[in-house]
Parts: C-alpha cells; structure tokens; sequence
C-alpha cells in the first residue's frame, strides 16, 4: 500500500517537472527574442525601409510581404484542404484506395520544405513561368499546409457522431444538405484549429520560399501579384548571415525575430477568439 | 401500413436477417422485442433504408410501405425518409436553437415560407408534449434541454415532416422513469395520427405500449401476436422463455 502511494508521489512529480521544463524553454526562447528585439522596435522599424544595407531602418516590405504570403497561400489551400478532407471522410468508401490517400497525405506532411521549395520553384517558377512571384511563393507554401489542413479536416469530420447524420438524414435530407448545415457547423471549431496550426507554420517558413518568391533586398512594396516581396523569415535569414554587415544588423535580426512571433501570435490568438465564439454558439445559442 | 415480404439483410457475409416477412397494420404500435443482436433494430432500419449508409450491406426482399416496394430502383431516398420518421436510441438534437432543430426538416424539404414554418413547430412541439416545457425559449440551444426533453424534441422534429410512420429505436432505453412513462403516453397518442414501429429492450414497456409484439432471435422472427397474446400465451417455447427471462 505504502510503496503504491510513493510510485503515485514519484510518478505525478516527474510529469510535473517534465511539462515545467517544457514550458520553461518556451519562456525562455520568447524572453530572449523580447529582451533583445523589444529595443528596436519602434513605430519607424515597423513602417520604414530597410536602409544602409539592412542594418538600419525598418522592414516594412517583409512584413508586408509576409502578410501577402500567408494570405495567398491560405485563400490556396484553405478551401482545397477543406473540400479534399470533407471528400476523404464524408465521400469515400473505405477502400485500398482511401488507405493510399491517407497514407500519401501523411507523407506529404513529412516532405521537407526545402523540396516543396524545389519543387515549386521547378513547376511555378519555371514551367508554369509565374518567375520568382507572390503567386508562385504563396502556391509553394499552400501546397506545404494543403496536407495539415486535410488532415485537421478530417479529423474534425470524424470526431462528429454519426448519430447526427442519421437524424438529418432520417428527416429527408440529402447528403449534401447533412454535411452543410449539420456536420460542417459542427466542425468548424476544429477545422479553425487546422487553419491556425497552417497559418502559423506559413508564415515562418524560409525554404519553399528561398526560390520562389523572396527577395534579398527589395525596398518598395509589390503592386500586384507577380511581383517579388521580402519576406520576414528569410529577411531574419538575410541579416544574420550574409547581410552587408552582419554585427550591425544583429539588433535588427532580433527585431524582426520579435515581429515574426508577435505577428504569429496575433493570428493565434485571433483564430482561438473565433474558434470559442464558434464552440459557444454550437453549445448555448 | 407497413409490409415486409421474404426479407434478407447480410452484412459482408453475416446473414442479420433472415426471411422476415410480416406487417403492421396502419395506426398501430408494433413492439419489436428480443435479445440483443437478435436483429430487430437491423430490421427497424429496413423500413427507412438507414441500413443503406453502413457499407457492405445487402438486402433482397421487399418492404411494401402502402403497397409500394421502397427497395425498387425508383424509390426516392428523401423522400421515403421524410414519410418514414425516425427517432434514435440516443437523443441527437442538432446543436441549434430548439426552434431551428424543428424546423430543419422543413427547410431540408425545401419550405421557405416562415409563417408556415412557425406554425408547423408550434403543431409538432404540442403533439410531442414538449410546447408548453419551451414556448418561451424556443431561440435557447436544444442542447440546454433535458435528456428526455431533447427525446421529446427529437419526436417533434421527426413529426414536423409530417411522416406516416414513425420508427424508434429504444427511445426510452437512456431516460430515467418519469421522462421514459412521458414518452410511453406520447406514443399512446401519437398511434391515433401514424403507424409506429418501435425497438425495446424493456418488456414490460412493450406491454404497455404495444399492439402487436414481435418476437425476434437470431435474425428470425420467431412469433408476431397481439401484445396481448405474446405476453399471456406465447405459441412458441421461444418466445415463452424469453419473456419469463429465462435467456435473453
């Protein structure tokens, strides 16, 4: 009885401190970004050009390129990702056929980015002769997110009883009418969850982008969407390693780091609003 | 009124029902009675064609519903559905309001006009005891309802459509026993309007809401009587064992 009590008191401590340690990283990573970037932040950092090789003035143009990034690359893959996943779960028999599916799009999830890079540079780029664009970043970086956003989808489709499909059915529904106004209501919350995890991921990737889309130095903003843009990841990749003077910039290599995880964690947290405003509307109307 | 001729139902290769052939007669309550797996919730689902959803399914047979086969080529899925409704074991009110749950079988159905709408949810609230329990908070979410209360609401919503038959599946088997007797006088009503056809595990329920009671083991129908008759003198030792509780 005794020893079964201390194994408890011993086990529950070591998960204690496990997690504590894991949240204790995260602080620390995001305290050494705020305590070395929040210096240089200020209304001209977020607004101006960069100057002087980079190591002065601001990074609008890569925040702004960023924000067109994440923006393409979601209205991309946001709505394939979603339609795939309602087809994969709600269309599909179970057949050999869904089991390659599942299992293409899982690897997919795998493949680095620096091959969705390659890739999208060999196809958009090149072939389909976008050249080094918004457009073809922004489909480069969709298709990176297309298989988490399939993938969220469906699972979120699948965490829906079918006692609810049966009622809608049961009433003379069709199954398009089901899914709509009963099953997709119902998994927004989650698919929103999907969405998040995409849009974070995005917006910080460096390598699909490398070839595709980001410029090393390009001070104004793009006027339409085959136009080349900086971007904020590679921008941080930039001044830290081969900018014109690497020591110089180093304040705003920290600045921008900070830019990139607040912007990040707008987005989050925004999302997380939405995603409870639409759980609650589910529970209590 | 409803009729099943020869039916066979196989699952892959399990064989759930085997040759059931019998009829309900129009504005009665049939009791479908047996152990569990015995099949008579796979047979409930025949007359809907919910069994259509599970893959590998396979039917032969017939089930006339006013004389007409709904397994033949041109029956209209949807709309078989919204004359044959159904009420399920476990409540499952969408998460909508409780006004928007009625109302789903009518907009599904094509309804736009509001007013009709309107009155049809008051209509269907009453003849499912529930109107005067939510008249005043019908924008609410069902889902703040009661166990039986979102049951009753499940009834409703099924009577919106205006079904001919009403089919349920151990409606009460999850309610504790004053939602489950609301339920039991709810159906003694409703038989006046439609043709109820319902699963239970409870015998006693069985007698007490039923006309007729059908006995089912291991994917036969081993005996079809007026309540009355099943539960005072059983023609099949079967029957006879099952309802004393000897197996089951």
């Amino acid at each position: 009885m005794k020893t079964k009590k201390i194994s408890e008191f011993i086990a529950f401590n070591i998960f204690r401190l496990l997690s504590l340690i894991i949240v204790l990283v995260l602080v620390a990573i995001l305290s050494f970004i705020v305590v070395r970037g929040a210096s240089v932040i200020n209304w001209e950092f977020l607004t101006a050009m960069p100057e002087e090789g980079m190591t002065k003035g601001g990074i609008f143009p890569a925040i702004v390129g960023t924000i067109c990034l994440v923006g393409g690359s979601m209205l991309f893959a946001f709505p394939l990702g979603v339609l795939s996943g309602i087809y994969m779960n709600e269309y599909m028999r179970a057949t050999w056929f869904k089991r390659f599916m599942k299992l293409m799009t899982n690897n997919l999830a795998g493949v680095p980015s620096i091959v969705f890079g390659l890739f999208g540079m060999s196809l958009f780029v090149n072939t389909l002769g976008f050249g080094d664009s918004i457009l073809a970043g922004s489909l480069t970086l969709g298709l990176l997110s297309l298989p988490v956003i399939i993938r969220t989808t469906e699972e979120a489709l699948k965490s829906i009883d079918n006692t609810y499909r049966e009622g809608s059915y049961a009433l003379g529904a069709t199954k398009l009418q089901t899914i709509r106004r009963v099953v997709l209501p119902m998994a927004y919350p989650n698919i929103i969850t999907g969405f998040i995890l995409s849009v974070g991921r995005v917006s910080g990737e460096t390598a699909p982008i490398l070839f595709t889309v980001a410029a090393y130095f390009l001070p104004k903003l793009p006027s339409g969407i085959f136009d080349q843009v900086m971007a904020l990841p590679y921008h941080l990749y930039v001044i830290t390693t081969s900018g014109t003077d690497v020591e110089a910039s180093r304040g705003m290599a920290y600045g921008t780091a900070l830019v990139l995880i607040m912007m990040v964690l707008v987005l989050n947290i925004t999302a997380t609003i939405v995603r409870k405003k639409l759980n609650k509307k589910l529970k209590v109307n | 009124m409803i009729e099943s001729k020869n039916l066979n139902l196989y699952y892959g290769q399990y064989h759930a029902l085997k040759n059931i052939s019998l009829s309900m007669p129009a504005k009665t309550v049939t009791a479908l009675i047996g152990p569990s797996g015995c099949g008579k919730s796979t047979f409930l689902r025949t007359l809907n064609r919910m069994n259509d959803l599970i893959p590998g399914v396979k039917i032969d047979g017939e089930v006339l519903i006013d004389g007409k086969n709904i397994y033949k080529d041109k029956m209209d899925i949807d709309l078989l559905r919204k004359k044959v409704g159904m009420v399920f074991q476990k409540a499952n009110p969408f998460p909508k309001s409780i006004f928007e749950n009625i109302a789903y079988g009518l907009r599904v159905n094509g309804v736009r006009d509001e007013s009709f709408i309107k009155e049809r949810v008051e209509k269907s609230l009453k003849q499912a005891a529930l109107w005067g329990e939510v008249k005043d908070v019908l924008k609410k979410s069902a889902l703040a309802l009661s166990g039986g209360q979102q049951q009753r609401l499940c009834i409703a919503r099924a009577l919106a459509v205006e079904p001919q038959v009403l089919l349920m599946d151990e409606p009460a088997s999850a309610l504790d026993p004053i939602s489950t007797s609301k339920i039991e006088e709810l159906i003694h009503e409703l038989k006046k309007d439609f043709t109820i056809a319902i699963v239970t595990h409870n015998m006693q329920q069985a007698a007490r809401v039923s006309d007729y009671t059908a006995f089912f083991y291991l994917g036969e129908l081993v005996e079809l009587d007026e309540t009355k008759t099943i539960f005072i003198n059983p023609k099949k030792e079967q029957t006879q064992n099952y309802i004393t509780g000897r197996f089951g």
